[in-house]
């Protein structure tokens, strides 16, 4: 343990940034994920990186824009009031096929909202999260250590697929501080041929764009890119599994809700039923064949949600009417607790859903 | 196989904050599994301000200690807010000094340390929370290895505030021995 340091999750993001290479961020503070930018404030002019702190989310998603059409590692940080404001740049990012890592440490909606943790933006990170056919890869950390892990590997998996990357945490994982160990390899930074670094007239320009005024051509780019995400679907896919073995009946859960859902899963185990866990850790690509898998097998499922009932439409997709698939749910920056969990777990356990 | 939910509670700048990472970097060098959750918010500013503190011997699930093993309380809003949330048979450290009222839970055990007198008495006015927390440690076994409890503040005390370090172990021993 002794390599082990405790910090919050917002600083491990960070930390990790600047270990994945990552010496540009871009940000607008807002609750509850400033820790992430004070922490850049501070590390970065100390190893030749740049801190700027924009005038607005729009401003720091457009720098995020320039930094990345360079090749270089770039991220911008967010809740959710902010990262609506980011759409805008998030759809250019798409459209340019631009890497780009953006966080996102959610806070309760819709409007201003508040400042305490949700799940509600599930839609917006996984449905395109602006205008225009795209997707971005979202992934959802459940611990201070993967808020960490994940953020290297967002940086990998961004430049590998030229694509944003978002890391779709909430305030309770972004406030909350566990052991972390930040040693971790760092694989290295793939050839980027295509980025704008000065051709020193030996190369033909490289542009950086995402205006196609000729539909066939803005129709060829989307399916290429259309192409590309169902490699990403085959290849990207990640889920953990909790006491799925022998499970009659499956919780569904991811980041902190997944948490909570273990603590109700130990309880109703030790009153002897067989209820187990499916954790997306990519939310897109959603894990749909894991769900398809136990779709046969289990009483029911159960989603478990910082928010009215989001993921739940995409475990219903993937179950496609084979199990009931209730919802177990708070929503406005209120946490689900055990208890509730457990009450649901034992409702579907005695048919109560059917 | 042991799980210990802490909450500490009470005014913001109190320390409560930094006494739950205290507690929570004792638990990391122990070897166990820990988590430590702020609450956040306007409420910090002159209001309640808690922490949660689970140390586990395995791994941690949902960070939020909604039942607390123990319960700290350094005013009166956070004996009256939490009071009834112990689990049965945990217990209550209460600085007396500032709370003036008993516990009226029966199926707990209690502790009344006039923390913040005995810190003003020794001129260590800031450290009432260290004083509390020597006493959480003692009456949670986490005292005998004072090794472990002083390794646990190097983590917290940053290397420029070294000169704090043998400060709060002795706030922290004054808690013990009371």
């Amino acid at each position: 343990m002794a390599n082990k340091v405790l910090m919050k999750g917002n600083e491990a993001i960070a930390e990790a940034a600047i270990i994945a290479g990552c010496r540009h961020y871009f940000g607008y503070p807002i609750t509850p994920q400033t820790e992430i930018a004070a922490y850049m404030s501070k590390k970065m002019p100390k190893i030749g990186g740049t801190f700027l702190q924009a005038e607005s989310e729009v401003a720091a998603i457009n720098m995020v824009y320039g930094v990345a059409s360079t090749g270089l590692r770039v991220m911008t940080s967010s809740s959710s009031p902010g990262i609506s404001l980011k759409g805008e740049g998030l759809s250019y990012l798409a459209g340019a096929d631009l890497p780009a890592l953006v966080v996102n440490v959610q806070r309760g909606g819709p409007g201003l909202g508040g400042i305490q943790p949700s799940q509600s933006d599930y839609f917006q990170a996984t449905k395109g999260g602006a205008h225009g056919d795209f997707h971005m890869l979202v992934i959802a950390p459940a611990s201070v250590q993967e808020m960490a892990e994940l953020t290297v590997k967002g940086f990998e998996l961004a430049d590998k697929y030229r694509m944003t990357t978002m890391i779709l945490a909430d305030g309770t994982l972004g406030q909350m501080m566990e052991p972390v160990s930040l040693d971790f390899d760092v694989k290295p930074m793939p050839e980027k041929p295509w980025a704008a670094t000065g051709t020193k007239m030996q190369r033909k320009h490289n542009i950086i764009n995402s205006l196609y005024l000729k539909p066939e051509e803005l129709e060829r780019t989307n399916f290429e890119r259309f192409e590309r995400y169902k490699t990403i679907e085959e290849n990207e896919v990640m889920y953990e599994e909790y006491l799925m073995e022998d499970a009659e009946v499956c919780v569904t859960a991811f980041g902190i809700a997944s948490r909570v859902a273990k603590n109700a899963i130990d309880e109703a185990r030790k009153q002897g039923v067989k209820v187990g866990l499916i954790r997306p850790i990519t939310l897109w690509p959603f894990p749909t064949k894991v769900f398809e898998k136990y779709a046969d097998k289990v009483k029911g499922f159960i989603s478990v949600e910082l928010s009215m009932g989001q993921m739940i439409e995409d475990v219903r997709l993937a179950v496609n009417g084979k199990a009931p698939v209730t919802l177990c749910n708070r929503s406005g920056g209120m946490i689900p607790s055990p208890e509730q969990v457990l009450e649901s777990i034992l409702k579907v356990n005695n048919g109560g859903n059917k | 196989m042991s799980t210990t939910n802490y909450l500490f509670a009470g005014f913001g700048g109190q320390g409560i904050l930094f006494s739950g990472k205290v507690l929570a970097y004792k638990g990391l060098m122990d070897g166990k599994n820990v988590s430590w959750l702020p609450s956040y918010g306007p409420e910090m500013r002159g209001g309640t301000a808690n922490c949660s503190v689970i140390i586990s011997d395995n791994p941690v699930g949902s960070p939020i200690v909604s039942k607390p093993d123990v319960l700290i309380a350094m005013n009166l809003p956070s004996l009256d807010l939490f009071e009834n949330s112990v689990a049965p048979g945990g217990m209550i450290f209460v600085d007396s000094s500032l709370i003036e009222r008993k516990v009226n839970r029966t199926d707990v055990k209690v502790f009344y340390i006039p923390a913040t007198k005995l810190a003003s008495d020794n001129k260590i006015a800031k450290l009432a929370n260290m004083i509390i927390i020597g006493k959480v440690l003692k009456e949670t076994n986490g005292f005998e290895n004072e090794e472990s409890v002083n390794n646990a503040l190097k983590q917290v005390i940053s290397a420029k505030h070294a000169d704090m370090l043998e400060v709060n172990l002795n706030a922290m021993r004054l808690g013990r021995d009371y």
